[in-house]
């Protein structure tokens, strides 16, 4: 089987430098076989046994990847479409190189990602949403950038905002290179807040339920309807911002166990769900909001929690009268000017790739400032080191500032792959509980219970990696 | 002799299928039923020397899994209530459109027949326009009555019956067709016979129209229960299993086991428990059919 391949992979790559770069059919075709490779792979590792399936497919295995100058880059969003732009002066800087573009949307980024580590057929370089980071990392898919980050003459941990970098490290190494970041905050209208009484913006959660309150009875006064606070239940976000904020670890034991019925988290669920008992923020499921700036703009919205993409659309969407009427603010804590949740994406080069170097260079390329600025302008990204926030047009807008302000302070939440699970049961619960169908008490028995279910598997790696010898964390090549 | 012979023919000429159906068909059932003792996950993706074999573990732990509860509980209520709405419904518009009364009969037929063949994921966009608790045309009409808006996809209790409303019309024109089919066929001197010997409208319906759709009435039973069973695109695509998981049916949690957490193992044994359910609940509807078809 192994000379099969290894013959089969020479064919590839011959195939690769004979195809012209234009030409459309070859690459459908070769991507039908990296398609077929993929699923062949999977069957491959689900049997176990492999000879069948890789004698009726000859020369599509190893197909994945080929010798070719072509850096192949996966973005997701509409950053894949944006990036395209930043591309033109790269490639003129590296002469012979060139890069390919694939665009994923974000719902479906994740399973394709993975899928495409399971064949064996990754992109060079992809942008990866930092909370899949340690997923990725773990199962071996991505390459530690430790030493191209100390060697570099352009980027440097330093000017990095260390919430967001945290997010990239997993069990001791760097996996990836913050591409933007993406945070909560709280975006109100202050023409509103004035006439309801409310000066600065709220800073603590007394003082926001106190800006909430107001805003309620101006509301009532008026006999319209009107929603003080937009907190979306299905959104993990919002919540999670909010129990990070009084600082107890969301886990202990090393990541082992949940810690939910900590003091701190009880307080941040209790003030939650306060909000909704009081009538301050309504039980907003899906499409409760028919288009959440059409009612800013009408004013029978007077303050939502969300991220930096708003900026943008407020800008766009809201009618110029009301320019000046609206602002950001970083999140109020419980007792203070608290954290928010450190999000984004992340810059990642996969271990399957056959051109590390200049991948690595394309993921240099990206995080210059200059690049990340003009970045900014096309999509209203936040670039996620100071360096590029040094920009005029970055620093004089108020708004963005609120950003700049909350970027200091940002927590990651606990690195590891079954954070994404938990996040979402935290939310199942959250809604639970704003709903009134469980006691803040019996929700943080419950996700205790519930996340040592799903930690199970990880106490069982952790405590079978503590018997054995010391193994060298999962990285470089793939199986 | 040439019976011996002509069976080996029989046999090579099903062969293809045969052969199709068991590399499509009874691998991958019998990969899934491996899979779903052991604990295959996203570490095991990584290794394979990760994956530890449970045994029965995967399905135990169902049991004390209160959202695959949620689930059944939820695709109970949607196939109890779904079926017999779907199939009275069905039969009535059939009936309808056979009785001599029916003008236009070739429009009706294909406007009712029309949700059958288009796109979900289209119709599911208008519907979630239609549903809007605001804006939308259900809740107008609710006003035009004097009665409060609903939250239709909003609302805990009422997300499910307005997923049952949005798949009642998707789906109710095709066994519509085949009832149809059915009546069509029911000679017309049965009917008269009956009226002669003076059996009203309701009494030719019972005596009549029933025993003779007994098989089609079967056949159809069991398609429906089979297919509201595996319940997964409309709250998919409508609610994604929301508010406080109030349209995640068995499918939609095997699919999230499955494919967003990568628990193949439990997502597994979430297929054969529906399996087993499906399959014992098909059985109870043929031992039915058969005691009533043979009085």
């Amino acid at each position: 089987l192994a000379s099969r391949t290894r013959s089969s992979r020479g064919e590839c790559k011959r195939r690769a430098q004979n195809a012209s770069p234009v030409d459309i059919r070859n690459v459908t075709s070769r991507r039908c076989f990296r398609a077929a490779a993929a699923w062949v792979e999977l069957a491959r590792r689900w049997v176990g046994t492999s000879l069948l399936l890789a004698a009726s497919l000859p020369g599509s295995m190893g197909c994945s990847r080929t010798e070719s100058t072509a850096l192949e880059l996966w973005a997701a969003g509409s950053e894949g479409e944006v990036v395209a732009a930043l591309l033109p002066e790269f490639e003129a800087q590296n002469p012979g190189v060139h890069v390919h573009v694939q665009q994923l949307a974000w719902r479906g980024a994740h399973e394709k990602l993975l899928t495409a580590v399971v064949g064996e057929s990754t992109p060079d370089v992809a942008s990866l949403g930092n909370t899949w980071l340690p997923e990725f990392a773990m199962i071996g898919a991505l390459e530690t950038l430790d030493e191209q980050v100390a060697r570099s003459s352009v980027l440097t941990e330093q000017d990095y905002f260390s919430g967001v970098l945290a997010t990239n490290r997993f069990e001791g190494h760097l996996y990836g290179v913050p591409w933007y970041v993406d945070t909560r905050l709280l975006f109100y209208r202050t023409d509103l807040a004035a006439q309801a009484g409310v000066g600065a913006p709220p800073t603590t959660w007394a003082e926001w339920t106190e800006m909430l309150r107001k805003l309620q009875a101006w509301y009532q006064a008026r006999q319209r309807p009107g929603i003080p606070l937009l907190l979306a239940l299905y959104e993990p976000e919002p919540f999670i911002a909010l129990a990070l904020q009084p600082g107890e670890p969301l886990l202990r034991d090393g990541d082992r166990y949940g810690n939910f019925q900590s003091q701190g988290f009880q307080r941040a669920l209790r003030f939650y769900v306060g909000l909704f008992q009081a009538g301050l923020a309504p039980l907003a499921s899906q499409g409760y909001v028919a288009n959440q700036w059409e009612e800013f703009a009408r004013g029978n919205l007077a303050s939502f929690v969300s991220g930096p993409w708003q900026l943008g659309e407020l800008a766009r969407r809201l009618p110029r009268e009301l320019a000046g009427s609206w602002a950001a603010a970083p999140l109020p804590g419980p007792d203070g000017p608290g954290s928010s949740l450190a999000l984004g994406a992340s810059l990642v080069v996969f271990a399957g790739s056959k051109k590390k170097e200049a991948a690595w260079k394309l993921v240099e390329y990206l995080s210059r400032p200059e690049v990340q600025r003009r970045f900014y302008t096309l999509t209203g990204d936040l670039p996620p080191r100071r360096a590029s926030w040094a920009g005029a047009e970055l620093e004089s807008e108020p708004r963005v500032g609120a950003f700049r302000a909350q970027l200091e302070r940002v927590e990651p939440t606990p690195p590891i792959p079954e954070w994404e699970r938990i996040s979402d049961q935290i939310t199942i619960v959250a809604e639970h509980t704003a709903r009134g169908t469980l006691t803040v008490e019996s929700a943080a028995r419950e996700l205790d219970s519930r996340t040592e279910r799903i930690l199970e598997k990880r106490r069982w790696m952790l405590d079978r990696r503590a018997k054995a010898p010391p193994a060298p964390p999962a990285t470089g090549a793939a199986p | 002799m040439k019976r011996a012979g002509s069976s080996r023919a029989g046999w090579l000429f099903v062969a293809p299928a045969l052969a199709a159906i068991g590399l499509f068909f009874a691998v991958p059932v019998l990969a899934a039923l491996v899979l779903s003792v052991t604990d295959f996950d996203i570490y095991a993706l990584a290794d394979l020397g990760n994956l530890r074999f449970v045994g029965l573990r995967n399905y135990l732990r169902l049991l004390e899994t209160p959202l695959f509860w949620k689930a059944l509980s939820n695709t109970l209520f949607f196939v109890v209530v779904g079926v017999p709405t779907s199939i009275s419904l069905s039969l009535g518009s059939a009936m309808l459109l056979n009785s001599g009364v029916a003008r236009f009969k070739g429009v009706f037929r294909t406007a009712l027949f029309a949700p059958v063949v288009t796109t979900l994921v289209a119709v599911a966009v208008i519907w979630a326009s239609l549903l809007h608790t605001q804006y939308g045309l259900l809740n107008y009409g609710l006003g035009l009555c004097g009665l409060p808006p609903v939250n239709w996809l909003g609302d805990p209790n009422w997300a499910m019956p307005a997923i049952a409303l949005f798949a009642l019309w998707k789906n109710y024109g095709y066994n519509m067709v085949i009832f149809l089919a059915a009546l069509q066929s029911i000679p017309g001197d049965l009917y008269e016979a009956a009226r002669i010997d003076g059996a009203g409208a309701f009494q030719q319906f019972r005596y009549v129209t029933l025993p003779s759709l007994a098989p089609t009435l079967t056949l159809v039973g069991i398609l429906t229960v089979a297919g509201y069973f595996q319940l997964f695109a409309e709250p998919y695509v409508m609610t994604q299993g929301g508010p406080a998981q109030s349209t995640t049916s068995v499918l939609y949690f095997m699919y999230e086991e499955g494919f967003k957490w990568w628990n193949l193992g439990s997502a597994s044994a979430v297929a054969f428990v529906l399996f087993f359910i499906m399959f014992l609940i098909t059985r109870v509807q043929v031992a039915v059919a058969r005691r009533w078809s043979t009085p």
